[in-house]
């Protein structure tokens, strides 16, 4: 039992922390937004070229094989730089996805290799996301059809709006999709595809929840600032209590949903049976995390939080725009009610771990 | 990362788990807050110790089994799972061993650590004062040195289980001008010394749970001072977070209280269908126990590579005691009609014990350092925000 994770692993988030630092300034956010496209080309290459697109592709397919668990710390900091690109989609849900096809699936192989290199975007349209992200730009897009994993080109998914359904957090553009699966797009039957989707579910979910730590993290830290160096009644606002508490209980939302979101990962990358419940926890735990930083965070800038200008804007709205993203709160909840109300389920201690 | 127990670890939980199947009392024990069912308690500890499982932590010549912070895990896991006794001794136990271990001298920690173990002496705490609660350096109760010994005089309270204890450990002024945190010595009085008194104080629920404790020149030895003199706020100070924040309250006592409150619902459910808020309130209270518990496995992998926890503890408090008053808040909605009726009444469900736990949980929030504190700590320590 170790609960902690490798040197290796933590230089790794090290690493990728002050890459994005130097490559995902807010200024640079804020120019992202203002682009028809609502991504940048420039910073998708910068991410390819550091290898971020290969990290869980297969050796076999110029990858690195890394697993949920390496996902649940990069995830953190594309959160905590507020990364406006569909990377995460393309190389952590859709290479989960594209992974798990039988060899059989001509394409397979080939695409992978392509994520690797960063020369492909790849969209997931899951029911579960009535609109889905990014199909505007896609390459390729992996759509559920009656539990079916279907690969198309983008404009095979008779998407609607051309991208024109903006996101309170402005780079993200959602398209709704009008499909007509063919012999030829299906890449899986429904009983292989519903095992393999519910993974990718959980696989998205994961990546929400991740971002949405990082993203509480980077609220957090805004709001520290802002409260240290804004002064009230002769100090800084930071020293009364009334602005301690509420961020207080930041830090103890944060520091409570990492565990949870480690531990979902280990659960899914070792198919785990209860990771569905371990996912669901994860997600709604961090998600709240990142609702309560913007909260309270917006109270701690007063009104420099309702503000264009402040940067915690699009800290929050990208957290705000996430929250229902892979499922809903009641989705979540629903699957945990499923499993702790049930006969015999797990529930007390000991079960912490399985046995 | 690697989620799976050892062998040993699975050995461990199997030898703890039969051990409990064969001795926790069938019937429960009377309430410790009753000079009988504290007596019980007692005993009990006793037939703990006996097989080395009062203390596991502990190393094996006090009485322990040298386990380390996993094992302390599993154990609490199936202590609690199996519905064991209440633990009466933590103040001993959990606050002065570990105090002991570190700042006594081999006398003291070969005089008091086994008795502490075995439960033949009884811990209370003597922190508070009438003016000095969560400003624990405004203490005023002295104990001035006189040749080999102190004389104590002075008062504290709010000294949970005194009334049965045999000792209280606290702090005392030993330097009558010092000021604030300076000044202070960590000591150790016997409550059948002359002139202790101990007043009991009801509570909520109108049990002898804690009391006034009065120091009238009670004399005691220098050897009960644990520390060097004058040095007492830091000896208090260096064992008070971890102990506070993780050891105290293991997240085996949520769990399974989580584990009765789902249990009220599916019988809620199948008596008055489905509802909507409650599931959602129990769910949260499965989450918010299920994260501690992760949390905790979290941490002390953490500790045993070497990390230090400090000002972290006091997430955990925050954490356990607003869960707990949230897991009772919820059975009370759920009870309705019969959340209301005392133990002993004839329709109260599970004989009251949800209102025990639910005035109970009132004190979480309050006592072991008030969540008021424990966010300034946070806010202060954690996130360097100025006093």
């Amino acid at each position: 039992m170790d609960f902690t994770f490798t040197e290796d692993q933590l230089v790794f988030k090290e690493a990728i922390s002050r890459f994005l630092m130097t490559e995902a300034a807010p200024e640079m956010l804020r120019e992202i937004w203002e682009t028809a496209a609502g991504r940048s080309p420039e910073l998708h290459r910068k991410i390819a070229e550091q290898g971020l697109t290969a990290l869980s592709v297969p050796e076999e397919q110029g990858g690195l094989g890394m697993d949920d668990v390496a996902w649940s710390l990069l995830t953190q900091e594309l959160g905590y730089y507020a990364i406006p690109d569909s990377m995460v989609d393309t190389a952590y849900v859709s290479v989960g996805l594209l992974s798990a096809l039988p060899a059989t699936v001509a394409a397979r192989n080939d695409i992978l290799s392509q994520v690797a290199e960063g020369e492909l975007r790849i969209a997931v349209a899951h029911s579960i996301n009535p609109l889905v992200a990014d199909v505007h730009l896609a390459d390729r897009v992996l759509v559920e059809h009656q539990g079916e994993v279907h690969l198309v080109t983008r404009d095979q998914t008779g998407y609607e709006n051309n991208g024109s359904n903006i996101s309170i957090d402005s780079s993200r553009r959602l398209s709704k999709i009008n499909f007509a699966p063919t012999a030829d797009s299906k890449v899986l039957d429904a009983q292989a595809g519903t095992v393999v989707w519910n993974e990718t579910l959980n696989r998205g979910a994961l990546a929400v929840a991740g971002q949405s730590l990082g993203l509480a993290q980077r609220m957090l830290d805004l709001s520290v600032d802002y409260a240290v160096q804004r002064k009230q009644f002769g100090k800084p606002i930071g020293s009364f209590q009334a602005v301690k508490h509420k961020l207080a209980d930041v830090v103890s939302g944060i520091e409570f949903a990492k565990p949870a979101l480690y531990r979902a990962a280990y659960a899914l990358a070792h198919n785990d049976p209860r990771a569905d419940v371990y996912v669901s926890h994860a997600k709604l735990t961090c998600c709240e995390a990142a609702l309560v930083a913007a909260r309270h965070g917006i109270q701690v800038h007063g009104a420099m939080g309702y503000t264009w200008e402040a940067d915690l804007q699009m800290f929050m709205k990208r957290a705000w725009a996430l929250n229902s993203s892979w499922g809903t709160r009641e989705f979540h909840r629903q699957r945990i009610a499923n499993d702790i109300f049930a006969d015999g389920a797990a529930v007390g201690p000991r079960y912490t771990f399985g046995e | 990362m690697h989620l799976k127990f050892t062998d040993k670890q699975n050995a461990f939980r199997k030898e703890v788990q039969e051990w409990l199947a064969q001795n926790v009392p069938a019937k429960p024990l009377q309430s410790y807050d009753t000079r009988e069912g504290f007596e019980e308690h007692r005993l009990w500890e006793g037939k703990l110790y006996e097989s080395r499982l009062s203390m596991v932590m502990w190393p094996e010549h006090l009485g322990g089994r040298g386990c380390d912070l996993i094992e302390w895990l599993i154990f609490e896991e199936e202590y609690y799972a199996a519905g064991a006794p209440m633990r009466v001794n933590h103040n001993g136990q959990l606050l002065l061993g570990p105090t002991l271990m570190e700042f006594g001298t081999e006398e003291q920690k070969k005089h008091f650590l086994p008795r502490i173990a075995s439960s033949e002496d009884m811990w209370a705490q003597a922190w508070s004062e009438p003016d000095a609660g969560s400003d624990m350096a405004a203490i005023r109760s002295r104990a001035t040195p006189d040749g080999d010994e102190f004389v104590i005089n002075g008062q504290k309270t709010w000294s949970t289980r005194a009334i049965y204890a045999d000792w209280v450990f606290g702090l005392f002024r030993t330097d009558p001008d010092s000021k604030r945190h300076h000044g202070l010595s960590y000591m150790m009085v016997p409550l059948d010394a002359p002139g202790v008194t101990v007043r009991a104080i009801k509570a909520l629920n109108g049990k002898e749970a804690f009391a006034e404790v009065f120091f009238d020149d009670v004399r005691i030895p220098a050897f009960n001072c644990i520390g060097d003199v004058g040095q007492g706020w830091a000896v208090a100070m260096a064992t008070a977070g971890f102990e506070r924040g993780l050891l105290l309250r293991s997240p085996a006592r949520f769990q399974s209280t989580v584990k009765r409150l789902v249990d009220l619902y599916r019988k809620y459910a199948a008596e008055h269908g489905e509802n909507g808020s409650l599931r959602d309130a129990v769910i949260e209270c499965w989450m918010s126990a299920e994260a501690y518990a992760q949390s905790a496995y979290h941490t002390v992998s953490r500790i045993h590579k070497g990390a230090t926890i400090g000002a972290e503890s006091s997430i955990n408090k925050i954490i356990w005691s607003e869960l707990d008053l949230k897991m009772y808040e919820t059975a009370m909605q759920m009870l309705g009609a019969y959340a209301e009726l005392q133990p002993g009444s004839t329709d109260a469900v599970a004989d009251g014990d949800w209102l025990e736990g639910f005035l109970f949980a009132q004190a979480g929030p309050i006592y072991a350092g008030t969540n008021e504190i424990q966010r300034n700590i946070i806010a202060e320590r954690l996130l360097e925000l100025p006093r």
